[in-house]
Formats: C-alpha cells, sequence, structure tokens
C-alpha cells in the first residue's frame, strides 16, 4: 500500500488528484498543471515534498566518508550550505542525486529522491566507516516546498529569518513553535525556499504558508507541475536522465564530479562515452515524450529522456541523450513518435532561466 | 444536464450529437477531460472510417490518448477551435465539438448517458 504523506488529507480537502508516485500517495494536480506551472513562474505554489528521503550523517570522519561516496567535493563546504552532487556505483554509473546540507562541523543532512530512499541507505550503510553514524530522518520530517518570484513575500510574513543566498539554510527557525529549517533551494528554476520540520506540525505549517501566500496568488501544486517546471528549467531526473546505466559525463554533469580530490567510488570506471544530454524544441506539430528514439538523417543517435508541452515557453520540448557527434545546436533530428517522425531541433539548455 | 439532452457516449469516452439520422459531431466527454488533464494539441484528419478506428489523438500535458471512431462514416469536417486553442476541451467539453460525420451507419453500440455513466463508474 502506498504511504501518505503528513499532507495527506490536505490534499483530499484541496481536491487533489491522487496517484501513487514512488510509493507515496500524492497529488499529480489540484486544478490544472498548467495554471500551477504558471502560479510558480509568475507568483507562487506551494508542493508537499514530504516523499522526499532526508539521511542524517554525522561523526568525527563524516566528511571523509561523504566525499569518498559521492562525486563532488565538499571539503569547503561550510555549515549552512548546500551542495548537489551523485552518489555513483562502481561502474560509475548514477544510483541517485541529492543535496548535501552541512548542519554542523561534523553533521550533515542528505536529501535524495523517494524512490531511491531504500536503495541509497543500504549502499551508504554497506560502506560506512569507523566514526561516522548514519539514521534515515524521513518518516519524521516533513518537507515543504515554496517556490516563486513571490515566495520570499510569503514567507517575510512569517518570519525575519529568511536565508539570502541560493543554497544556503538557517536551521531552527521558529514558526508559530515549530522549529524550521529553511533552505534556498528547489526544483523549478525559480527563485524558492524549501522548508523541513517536524511531521506532526505539517497541517499546521502547510496552511499558515497558503493563508499567508493569499495575498500573492499562492496556489498548491502537484507533481505534474513540479515535472514541467523542472523540465522548462532543463533539470535533470532521476528514472528519466539519469539511471545506474548512465554516468554524469553522458549528461553533461561533469561539472560535479571532482577527479582531482581523493579516491571516491566510481572514479576509476568513469570515462567518456561520447554522448551527451541535448534539448529539443519541437518544431513539427505534437509531442516527443521519454523513450522516442532520435534521428538525424536517418540515423540513430538517441533516446529522449523527456518529453512534454511546457506552459511558460508554450510549446512542446525534451531532453534526449545522444551521441556527441550530432549534438550541434541547431541540427535538425527526426523523433519516432507512434510510428510517425516528428522534427525538433536542438536547442541550448536551459529552455527557460530566471 | 440540459446540454446532455440527445448526448450519447462511447465506452472510450467519445460523446456524440445527431444532427440528423447519418450526420453527428463528436467530442470528448467531461470524464475524459478531467482524466487527461489539460489538453494541448489534438489530432485529427478528414477521413473514412469505421466504427472503433483510431481517428486521431488528443495530447495532454500529462499523456497521449487516442480519439475512437463512434460508428462508421465520414469525417468531413474539423472544428478549428480546437486547434487554435485545445484547451476549450477542459473548460466546454460538451460545447466544444472535434469533428462532423455524415454518411453514419454502425451506431448500434452507443450508450445513453446513464449507460455511460455507469460504464466509468466500473
Amino acid at each position: 500500500m502506498a504511504k501518505k504523506t503528513p499532507l495527506y488529507d490536505i490534499h483530499l480537502k484541496l481536491n487533489g488528484k491522487m496517484v501513487e508516485y514512488a510509493g507515496y500517495n500524492l497529488p499529480v494536480q489540484y486544478s490544472s498543471i498548467i495554471e500551477e506551472h504558471n502560479a510558480v513562474r509568475n507568483n507562487v505554489g506551494l508542493f508537499d515534498v514530504s516523499h522526499m528521503g532526508q539521511f542524517i550523517i554525522e561523526g568525527k570522519d563524516a566528511l571523509k566518508f561523504i566525499n569518498y561516496i559521492i562525486s563532488n567535493d565538499i571539503t569547503n563546504l561550510k555549515v549552512n550550505k548546500i551542495r548537489y552532487s551523485l552518489l555513483l556505483n562502481d561502474n560509475g554509473g548514477i544510483i541517485d542525486d541529492l543535496l548535501v546540507y552541512r548542519t554542523n562541523e561534523e553533521e550533515y543532512m542528505l536529501v535524495v529522491n523517494a524512490a531511491n530512499k531504500e536503495k541509497d541507505y543500504s549502499w551508504i550503510l554497506d560502506h560506512l566507516i569507523d566514526n561516522v553514524i548514519i539514521y534515515d530522518a524521513s518518516d519524521n520530517i516533513c518537507q515543504i516546498a515554496i517556490q516563486g518570484p513571490n515566495s520570499e513575500n510569503v514567507l517575510k510574513k512569517i518570519t525575519n529569518q529568511i536565508p539570502e543566498k541560493f543554497y544556503s539554510f538557517i536551521d531552527d527557525v521558529d514558526i508559530d513553535g515549530t522549529k524550521v529549517l529553511i533552505s534556498r533551494t528547489g526544483y523549478t528554476a525559480e527563485d524558492g525556499f524549501e522548508l523541513y520540520f517536524d511531521s506532526n506540525d505539517g497541517i499546521k505549517i502547510y496552511n499558515l504558508l497558503l493563508e499567508n501566500g493569499k495575498e500573492f496568488g499562492i496556489i498548491p501544486c502537484g507533481l505534474g507541475s513540479r515535472d514541467t517546471l523542472r523540465l522548462e528549467g532543463s533539470m535533470p531526473l532521476y528514472g528519466h536522465e539519469m539511471n545506474e546505466n548512465i554516468s554524469p559525463l553522458d549528461i553533461g554533469l561533469g561539472n560535479f564530479v571532482k577527479f582531482d580530490k581523493i579516491d571516491f567510488i566510481g572514479k576509476k570506471a568513469l570515462k567518456d562515452n561520447n554522448k551527451t544530454r541535448v534539448g529539443l524544441k519541437v518544431i513539427d506539430r505534437g509531442i516527443v515524450r521519454e523513450e522516442s528514439e532520435v534521428y538525424f538523417k536517418d540515423k540513430k543517435i538517441g533516446i529522449i529522456t523527456s518529453g512534454t508541452f511546457l506552459p511558460h515557453l508554450n510549446g512542446a520540448y525534451a531532453m534526449a541523450i545522444v551521441d556527441k557527434d550530432y549534438s550541434t545546436i541547431g541540427n535538425i533530428v527526426e523523433c519516432l513518435v507512434r510510428n510517425r517522425k516528428i522534427k525538433a531541433e536542438i536547442v541550448a539548455l536551459p529552455f527557460y532561466k530566471r | 444536464m440540459d446540454e446532455l439532452k440527445n448526448v450519447l457516449f462511447t465506452k472510450t469516452h467519445e460523446w456524440v450529437k445527431f444532427e440528423d439520422e447519418t450526420t453527428a459531431y463528436i467530442g470528448l466527454s467531461d470524464y475524459a477531460q478531467s482524466e487527461m488533464g489539460d489538453v494541448v494539441f489534438v489530432n485529427l484528419e478528414e477521413q473514412e472510417c469505421e466504427v472503433g478506428d483510431t481517428i486521431g489523438d488528443a495530447e495532454s500535458v500529462k499523456a497521449v490518448s487516442d480519439i475512437y471512431s463512434p460508428f462508421t462514416g465520414e469525417i468531413v469536417e474539423i472544428n478549428e477551435v480546437i486547434v487554435d486553442d485545445p484547451g476549450a476541451i477542459n473548460r466546454d467539453p460538451y460545447g466544444t465539438w472535434l469533428c462532423k460525420y455524415i454518411n453514419i451507419s454502425d451506431k448500434e453500440e452507443l450508450l445513453s448517458l446513464e449507460e455511460y455513466e455507469e460504464s466509468i463508474k466500473e
């Protein structure tokens, strides 16, 4: 049976269209994906992201340990800062992508994808070293994302402790008696924040944000718009652009792999497969979706990893992993969709930047 | 629901309004549009078709859905509105027709409103 998040009752009350996603009952939309998408681009939207996993890793050698299991380097990551990274397997394939929060000198929080929680946890446990402990705090934490140009205005009504810089956070902010970790992060390519706090206070904090956001046009947003927003911002999503057989170098994430740090899992196996991730703007009428084959002059050059209609850009777009030799911007390719070839142009990523 | 007087349905969620015995307009039911979510493209062409044929598809942000011919006949007109503004299907499913048929036959499988509502409960 699918799990409920701490906000399950709210989703029903707000007429969320519930689906099962990564083992959780979550709303795919409340009103319409397009309306929710545009609310985040223009005003502000509220997401339940409590399905995400949070692991706490602490101890004298926590830094050394995390640096060994992830591809990015957190040596110079300061307390109250966040860094994006990948968890690789021995073959250099991606087990998951995650955020590392440095919560204290010797304490970190990893935020991982819902669908990978258990897999990640046992992988990390298998590699654990002395003087480091890990525990899974996921079930005790409610995570809410408030995203959009007005998100700061909403937060300012309930606290004056606002993290100033992108990828920074403030811990233990008192909101109506609840201790909240507020980070300036998100997955929408818009300004925004994520709040982590005791799951027992989920409904209270959610309603507080919804109430205070009214004057700024806040609406509840579901998984549907979360996906269109991240695709418009051209951010990779695990299970689509990433899996255990795809290396970060295949999808243009080389920036998050630090070959010059001391050893890390997957390092030796990483090699250039002559692949890259490209953006496609569909020229013909229609939508190109995941798993569609991509051709250049009748030669198969790759496969679509995500694609749909993007509301703000008002057109059909897709991302694909293709052979580098054919990845030049401006190239016209054809995508096989239900036995029909649909033309698309390779365009620069990201599709949308605020 | 006055607007649904004289409207018939298919099990595959198309609605049908007859002008006369052999001429009709078809569209997508309210249930269909609600399941699909925001419709962003409809692909349909004028053609001769038989009952149950795939005559085109509707693309929403979430997924693509086939559109099936409710009967045998000839599609002679596509609604321009759905080309320019496919969202009209979400806003007003019974006021937004997709295409017009003539020379209709094989229409025995159509459902009444009550029968259709029963079928979507299952």
